[in-house]
């Protein structure tokens, strides 16, 4: 097991197309790390280059305290479980899991016991016999892990290893993944676009666009205190909404107005924070939970008259979509007690202690 | 209003749905009957053969009755080319080039379609083009420059002669079909495989000839085949019986002046088309298609 290290990664494709433009990042040892973000931004290039399938631009990746640049893939001490599990389809579950032994000329009896503990730590050990075209997509996923187990290497590797699952198996498989983290602890980067597994999954998650990372930081972090405005409308589902507004000094506090007049106000203790926007256009961003039926209590909460588009029944609570002047695909969650529906007025409370200000020029939370 | 539903409304669409078991039918007479035409086209040459070589010298120049039909069958053909020491030479011969160009030809195009497939490097592509093109230049106007370069090597008229230039005609086509196998194995495979610890040469032997087994077997098909079936090259580069393989060795030897053996020419190209079948025979129970089902998602 080891730490990981990121230093000034640059991967340049030919035409100086940048997939990864001079990233760094500590990944300690035992942690689970998620790269998220949207096709493009460069994690699975990222991954790739810590697994030494590309080769890096420049920059340094170091894994337990070795560069590793001019190291190939397999003296790297890795394990990856890819997308499409990439199981070798003429050996039996046994004979993928035991290959990497094999070739490392481990002893017979150890290989053996490896395997086993492996298939049974994944449930798999009434498997081991059949060849990977006789099992289902979650049992073949399962092998790909146990092959990534038995060879207790330094670091695992994930590239969205449960994308090409159906969403029950996902859940399932990802609740599967954690536990075998909690169990081997082996230090872990796992690459998604899915920010749901990032959140559920991480220790720290690393947030990429654009082949640069827009904020590292624990789940729960990112979720209330995002830096940027992607990462902000990235975590978070339904996404976190942005209405365009004015900051302008209010008689005691700041207050925010709407394009169609309606004014909010800002809570008192961000006065000093984001005094120095008063009288400039800004971004308010709440997340829909914080945009709900009117309620009672301490606070400082702000109405909100709209006009539902379309009413989205969770079971668990309702969504409804909504547009407010400018500000299109709005989105709140109200209590599904309630009776709402579409085109016909409805009230709503924004919960002003949980906004977010955002400068609409730097994209950056203030 | 749904499109099916407007489907329904008008006549003719709808109703053609259940004509599907006519249509079915139709096609299955149509097949049968194509299937039949073929079948008779390429099989009665060689039957004409079989009764051909059934047949004793005087019934066959005695020229009476139905050609198709044996009065008094005989194996005296069969007994006589098969003791005869000539033709046992012509099936080593060709038994002895077979084997090596077929060896040759595997190792070489594997070898070369695996670096052409998946080791990336400048040129790669235009180098796989250019193998495939190689196989467009027929033989009938090759044998020309290679009847110098064989010469000059001093292997006219000899066995390893034709070992050397046959690959010419086998190995660009092999190539490019185990190419296009290898080119199907997805590339996660390799980067697991490199992953897992393989090197270069590991990764070839332990998962890429097990996965393109099915290629491998429908090249040494076609490369036994070519080899077996050689005719303008052996026509050209050898002229003395003891080194001629069964193609030009049955002809050439069994024609005397202008007396043809037609029942042991006939019974002796039937015993030369006899390993092609064993081998299409033995290695079609080996060619199963999709072997890589479940490496991926598929």
């Amino acid at each position: 097991m080891a730490e990981v290290s990121l230093r000034k990664i640059v991967k340049a494709y030919e035409g100086d197309v940048q997939a990864v433009k001079g990233i760094d990042l500590e990944i300690a040892d035992h942690e689970f790390c998620v790269l998220v973000g949207p096709s493009g931004c460069g994690k699975s290039t990222t991954l790739r280059m810590i697994a030494g399938l590309e080769e890096i631009t420049s920059g340094e990746i170091a894994i337990g305290g070795t560069v590793v640049n001019d190291i190939p893939p397999r003296d790297r001490d890795i394990a990856m479980v890819f997308q499409n599990y990439a199981l070798y389809p003429h050996m039996s579950v046994y004979d993928n899991m035991a290959f990497g032994l094999l070739l490392r000329k481990f002893p017979k009896a150890e290989i053996d016991r490896r395997v086993k503990e492996a298939a049974r730590i994944l449930d798999i050990t009434v498997l081991l016999d059949r060849k990977p075209k006789a099992l289902s997509g979650g049992q073949r996923q399962r092998v790909a892990m146990g092959r990534a187990i038995v060879r207790d290497p330094k670091v695992f590797l994930f590239d969205e290893p449960l994308s090409n699952l159906d969403a029950k198996l996902r859940v399932q498989m990802r609740t599967e993944i954690k536990k075998v983290h909690q169990t081997v602890r082996t230090t872990t980067v796992y690459v998604t676009h899915d920010q749901v597994e990032a959140m559920t999954l991480a220790d720290r998650v690393v947030v990429m666009n654009h082949g640069i990372i827009e904020q590292v930081g624990p789940p729960q972090e990112l979720y209330h205190r995002p830096a940027t405005r992607f990462v902000a409308g990235f975590i978070g589902s339904p996404a976190m909404n942005f209405i365009p507004a004015r900051l302008e000094n209010g008689a005691a506090a700041l207050n925010l107005v709407l394009a169609d007049g309606s004014v909010l106000p800002v809570p008192e203790d961000r006065t000093a924070r984001y005094k120095s926007h008063a009288g400039r256009a800004v971004l308010l961003g709440l997340r829909p939970e914080h945009l709900t039926e009117p309620r009672e209590g301490r606070g400082t909460y702000a109405d909100i008259a709209i006009q539902p588009e379309v009413i989205e029944p969770m079971g668990m609570e309702t969504l409804v979509h909504f547009h407010l002047g400018e500000a299109r695909d709005l989105c709140a969650r109200i209590d599904p007690t309630l009776d709402a529906h579409p085109n016909t007025p409805l009230r709503l409370t924004a919960d002003m202690a949980h906004m977010h200000l955002l400068d609409p020029e730097s994209g950056r939370v203030v | 209003m749904s499109a099916t539903a407007m489907n329904r409304d008008v006549p003719g669409i709808y109703h053609k749905a259940g004509s599907l078991r006519a249509e079915r039918r139709w096609a299955l007479w149509v097949a049968y009957i194509s299937l039949t035409v073929a079948a008779i086209i390429f099989l009665a040459p060689p039957f004409y053969m079989l009764i051909t070589s059934l047949k004793g010298s005087a019934e066959i120049a005695g020229m009476t009755g139905s050609p198709w039909l044996v009065r008094s069958p005989t194996l005296e053909n069969y007994v006589n080319i098969i003791t005869s020491p000539m033709f046992q030479r012509f099936m080593l011969n060709s038994l002895v080039i077979t084997a090596c160009v077929v060896a040759l030809t595997m190792v070489v195009s594997v070898l070369a379609a695996f670096a052409l497939a998946r080791m990336r490097f400048w040129g790669s592509q235009m180098l796989a083009t250019g193998v495939f093109l190689t196989y467009l230049v027929p033989d009938t106007l090759l044998f020309i420059p290679l009847y110098q370069i064989v010469g000059g090597l001093g292997l006219l008229n000899s066995i390893w002669g034709l070992v050397l230039v046959y690959p010419t005609l086998t190995v660009p086509f092999c190539t490019w079909i185990m190419i296009g196998y290898f080119a199907s194995i997805p590339k996660e495979l390799d980067e697991a495989a490199l992953i897992d610890g393989a090197t270069w040469p590991q990764m070839l032997w332990k998962i890429f000839i097990p996965v393109a087994l099915p290629g491998i077997i429908a090249a040494t098909i076609f490369a036994f085949t070519v080899s077996w079936a050689a005719f303008v090259y052996p026509t050209a580069f050898v002229t003395t019986p003891d080194q001629m393989p069964l193609t030009i060795g049955v002809v050439s030897q069994l024609v005397r002046a202008d007396t043809f053996a037609w029942g042991q020419i006939m019974a002796g190209a039937l015993m030369a088309a006899l390993p092609p079948v064993v081998i299409y025979a033995f290695l079609m129970d080996y060619y199963i298609a999709g072997l890589t089902a479940g490496a991926t998602k598929g």
